[in-house]
């Protein structure tokens, strides 16, 4: 029946039911990863992420929740500047984390 | 030392409510929704419970869906709530009581924005005395309905005919509680338990017989959000809030829902219709809703007042799977019928919710 109005998917993510397996492949590759503590340094400091949302925090959080179209999108967004490498507290090198994670989604390093 | 500091917290989560003298402020759209509530409600405080609550046929709507939908200022809302304390200053009154949360929300942010700008109910006095040459003290004790019926909840316990229990197994009902936003997500200090622990609806179940469930989307809005619904357009976000709280309360089974808001119940019961349309699935047993209740209606029930008498059967979800499960009898051939077993008509049947 159409009512002229419908229902919208919900956003709301189950732990329970997500998919961590490229999570687990990166911090093999990159064991930084799990020592991220979400601060946002990176993204503060990322020279494009005011203009087109680049942040790695949001890269590893959308691993963790499973949400892999979105980090796809914004792996393409990064220049490997490395800027963020310098700035992250827990010394995690985010420059590497990208590029591992480039190579997972399974296309040549940069290109994505 | 440390048992005194946990007290002191708690206590901060409590609210003295005044045993009796109450005026009472029914609310514009409850008549219409859940018509059997506030006639119970008044039944059973003024009948069963004894107590002196008086009400006034000058008393209009609270001005509040008009407010929150930005179509009236609030200085407009102020004054038609300031003639509401009129009135009930001129009854001889000094607690009032609502049985709407969105009129409850509005008397309290009312007041309190006096307390923060004085000057501001200066004008509305005057607006008010402009308007209708009426004057009012601000009363002492603002309470919603519900925080009565809890006050009350063990005397009602202590009479109950039926209890929220599986008749047959003996085991307590599943319910779910889901409190109105403004009742104390604006003015935490304003509800029994704050907006953290607000136990107004779990209390009372659980004083009648009932398990209160724990679900994640506990305390998610019922989806009303006024605009929401209101403008057509915007209905979609209204129904994918229900859709989220129902989705969340599925695994759990509940047996029945009970709310204190006049959107809550309204929309909860209704858009299982609608979800039931739209995508096949329902969410009670063997193709029914779950059915929502206000908890009047649940106090009434519990009371053994009759189901029909008090309107249940203006609910899309059918009630009988829970008057089954209760024990309460009922005649399914007197359901459509009203007062003195009047004919009100029969509504045609959803293709795919159980109603009967
Ligand atoms: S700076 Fe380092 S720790 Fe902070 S969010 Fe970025 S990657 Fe994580
Ligand atoms: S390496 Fe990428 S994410 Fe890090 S600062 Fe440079 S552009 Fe931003
Ligand atoms: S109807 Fe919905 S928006 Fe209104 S108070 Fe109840 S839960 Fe909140």
């Amino acid at each position: 029946m159409d009512f002229g109005f419908s229902l919208s998917p919900s956003s709301a993510v189950n732990l329970d039911n997500t998919d961590m397996s490229l999570y687990e492949r990166l911090c093999e590759r990159e064991p930084g990863a799990k020592t991220c503590m979400a601060c946002g340094s990176c993204s503060a400091t990322c020279t494009v992420s005011a203009i087109n949302g680049m942040s790695v925090r949001k890269v590893i959080l959308g691993l963790q929740r499973g949400q892999f179209r979105d980090v796809e999108k914004m792996l393409s967004r990064c220049m490997l500047c490395g800027k963020c490498t310098m700035v992250c507290p827990r010394g995690i090198n985010t420059r590497h984390l990208i590029l591992e994670l480039c190579r997972l989604y399974g296309s040549k390093e940069g290109e994505l | 030392m440390i048992y005194q500091g946990k007290q002191k917290i708690w206590s901060d989560y409590q609210k003295d409510i005044p045993d009796d003298h109450w005026f009472y402020v029914r609310s514009c759209i409850r008549q219409s929704f859940f018509p059997g509530s506030e006639k119970f409600f008044m039944k059973i405080v003024r009948d069963d419970l004894g107590k002196d609550i008086y009400e006034t046929e000058h008393h209009t709507t609270c001005g509040g869906i008009a407010y929150h939908c930005d179509t009236i200022p609030q200085e407009t809302a102020m004054t038609i709530v300031a003639r509401q304390f009129a009135l009930m200053t001129e009854a001889g009154y000094e607690n009032l009581v609502a049985s709407c949360i969105t009129s409850f929300g509005n008397y309290c942010e009312t007041i309190e924005t006096w307390r923060e700008f004085p000057e501001l109910e200066a004008r509305v006095r005057e607006h008010l005395w402009k308007a209708c040459r009426r004057e009012f003290k601000v009363p002492k004790y603002v309470a919603h309905a519900s925080d009565l019926v809890y006050k009350f909840r063990n005397e009602i316990a202590a009479r109950a005919k039926f209890r929220l229990v599986d008749h047959e197994t003996g085991e307590p009902l599943r319910i779910v509680e889901h409190i109105g936003c403004h009742y104390s997500k604006m003015f935490p200090h304003k509800g029994v338990g704050g907006a953290e622990y607000p136990c107004v609806l779990s209390g009372m179940a659980e004083a009648w017989g009932g398990e209160v469930i724990d679900y994640p989307e506990r305390r998610h809005c019922c989806g009303f959000g006024f605009r929401q619904y209101l403008v057509r357009a915007n209905r979609g976000y209204s129904l994918s809030n229900t859709h989220k709280k129902f989705e969340s309360m599925e695994p759990y089974h509940p047996d029945c829902i009970i709310t204190n808001c006049p959107g809550c119940p309204f929309f909860l019961d209704r858009w299982q219709y609608v979800i039931s349309e739209m995508e096949g699935k329902t969410y009670g047993q063997d193709g029914h809703g779950i059915p929502v209740l206000t908890y009047e209606e649940l106090a009434a029930l519990v009371l053994g007042y009759d189901p029909w008498d008090m309107g249940l059967q203006i609910h899309q979800v059918g009630l009988e799977p829970l008057l089954d499960k209760m024990g309460v009898p009922y005649d399914p051939s007197k359901k459509y019928l009203g007062l003195n077993e009047k004919e009100i008509m029969k509504p045609g049947l959803p293709t795919v919710l159980k109603c009967c």
